[in-house]
């Protein structure tokens, strides 16, 4: 489902003399349906940059990023806007939404883009915020105020609304409770049943452990920086 | 699938100053586009051009008509044109008062644009109308009211009531957040968002506004002396700017 070859990728920073950082270099990826593979190496060897590469939020300098039948490291901007609505879910660490918004609104948001009725899209995401332990009496309020670890359930709320084919975790249980982590770990299972392609990066070892059927250190696609 | 508008290598000229020049793209059907730059960059150059309200002097604009299919906008009849903006295309000005008559009630506002489509009949008019002000989220009792009673974000959503009611394709919006309270600017923005989702809009924006581009656009172009620099997905233009005035232009936005 996610089939990454001879990926590379560096930054050129014009406004401060044209320097050039390699970020990565040579990477390499594939993760089958209903795999979950974990994305390891140390703060700054480059795993959010993978994640945001295959979601098409970095551009990659050369290489192959095939996310089903697409090419994001080469499809247009709209063919990259038809492959989030429908197939390749994202879950970042934070939550990004229009202020005023209700929590159930932004979180039935993606199957409102997808044209599910809107009953049925409030539905589902009301069943989310349930599982995900968000009181009632939230929903109809904007997430903007919610504490971090209230924000980051209905992040995850969001990217699992709709039944994407591929998914991305960015350390979807960090700052969670045990409760609540528990309910991410098994809708990340769920996923999987499924049949989701799942990569994600997951400090939590015993989580990475639990869901998690293969890890890939990001250390190896860490070009060499001239010291 | 046709694009909605093709644009082919467009340029205006003041004299020998440059407004916009070989500027080119193809905006598809529910794509909301934005346009960034600073003041000078061209980005209202380019707007006015697309949208009829200036002659540009080199370059195609090709609008896939619902009557007659992809259509030269620039060598169009003047009636032709005319009635493509009434029908099929919208305006919303950054200042109300320039896309509203100010003497005009605000059932008024909203009944014109129906009655210079065709329709005739008066209740129908008010009903809709009715209905207008109710999604831009104008109580009913204001109906008879005119905009001139009205505070500055609501005479913004009284001008998007007034040219999404006869239900265009394409809606151009010249800074509509612009000079709006931000607690204004969020619902304005939140609405927008529905409309254009409900109603399957295409939309070309022109802001500064990069946090209102993130959540309003899809994809962005940023401009700088009348040329487009960079284009591509918002996210991706935001958070990996591939030109030096985009990182520019991204590294000088305040954090709050």
């Amino acid at each position: 489902m996610i089939e990454i070859d001879g990926l590379s990728k560096s930054f050129t920073l014009h406004n401060q003399g044209g320097a050039v950082i390699p970020v990565m270099a040579g990477a390499h990826l594939h993760v089958a349906p209903g795999d979950c593979v974990a994305l390891t190496g140390s703060s700054g060897a480059g795993k959010s940059t993978l994640m945001r590469m295959i979601y098409g939020n970095y551009r990659a300098n050369a290489g192959r990023i095939l996310v089903g039948d697409t090419d994001v490291a080469r499809a247009a901007p709209r063919e990259i806007i038809q492959l989030r609505r429908h197939t390749l879910g994202y879950v970042s660490q934070f939550l990004r939404v229009v202020p005023r918004v209700p929590t159930r609104d932004v979180v039935a948001e993606p199957l409102l883009i997808l044209g599910t009725p809107r009953e049925a899209a409030l539905a589902r995401a009301e069943a989310l915020l349930a599982r995900l332990n968000i009181p009632e009496r939230l929903w109809s309020l904007s997430p903007t105020t919610f504490s971090g670890g209230e924000q980051q359930r209905v992040n995850i709320a969001r990217g699992f609304a709709h039944d994407f084919p591929a998914l991305l975790l960015d350390e979807p249980t960090a700052s969670l409770d045990a409760t609540n982590r528990k309910v991410v770990l098994t809708l990340i299972e769920e996923a999987k049943a499924r049949g989701a392609a799942i990569v994600g990066i997951f400090h939590d070892e015993a989580a990475r452990a639990r869901v998690c059927d293969r890890e890939v250190d990001v250390t190896a696609f860490t070009p060499a920086r001239a010291a | 699938m046709t694009p909605l508008l093709n644009v082919r290598d467009l340029a205006k000229f003041y004299g020998s100053r440059r407004g916009c020049e070989g500027v080119s793209f193809d905006l598809w059907p529910g794509e909301v586009m934005g346009i960034v730059g600073e003041s000078g960059s061209g980005k209202s150059t380019l707007l006015s051009c697309l949208a009829g309200h200036l002659a540009p002097d080199r370059g195609e604009v090709i609008f896939d008509t619902q009557l007659h299919g992809p259509r030269d906008t620039l060598t169009m009849s003047e009636p032709e044109r005319r009635m493509l903006m009434r029908t099929d295309w919208a305006f919303v000005h950054q200042h109300a008062r320039d896309g509203l008559r100010m003497g005009v009630s605000a059932g008024g506002n909203v009944g014109e644009r129906l009655m210079a489509v065709g329709a005739r009949h008066y209740g129908q008019i008010r009903d809709q109308a009715i209905d207008w002000l109710g999604r831009v989220e104008i109580a009913a009792d204001r109906i008879d009211d005119k905009p001139q009673a009205f505070s500055g974000g609501m005479q913004q959503r009284l001008q998007i009531a007034r040219n999404l009611v006869t239900g265009p394709r394409l809606v151009f919006m010249d800074e509509p957040t612009g000079g709006l309270d931000v607690s204004v600017q969020a619902r304005l923005l939140d609405l927008l968002r529905g409309l254009v989702r409900e109603m399957g809009l295409s939309a070309i924006i022109v802001t500064h506004d990069l946090a209102v581009v993130r959540l309003l656009a899809d994809r962005l172009m940023v401009m700088k002396d009348g040329r487009v620099v960079e284009e591509g997905l918002t996210d991706q233009v935001l958070d990996d700017p591939q030109h030096g005035y985009t990182q520019l232009l991204v590294s000088s936005v305040l954090q709050v």
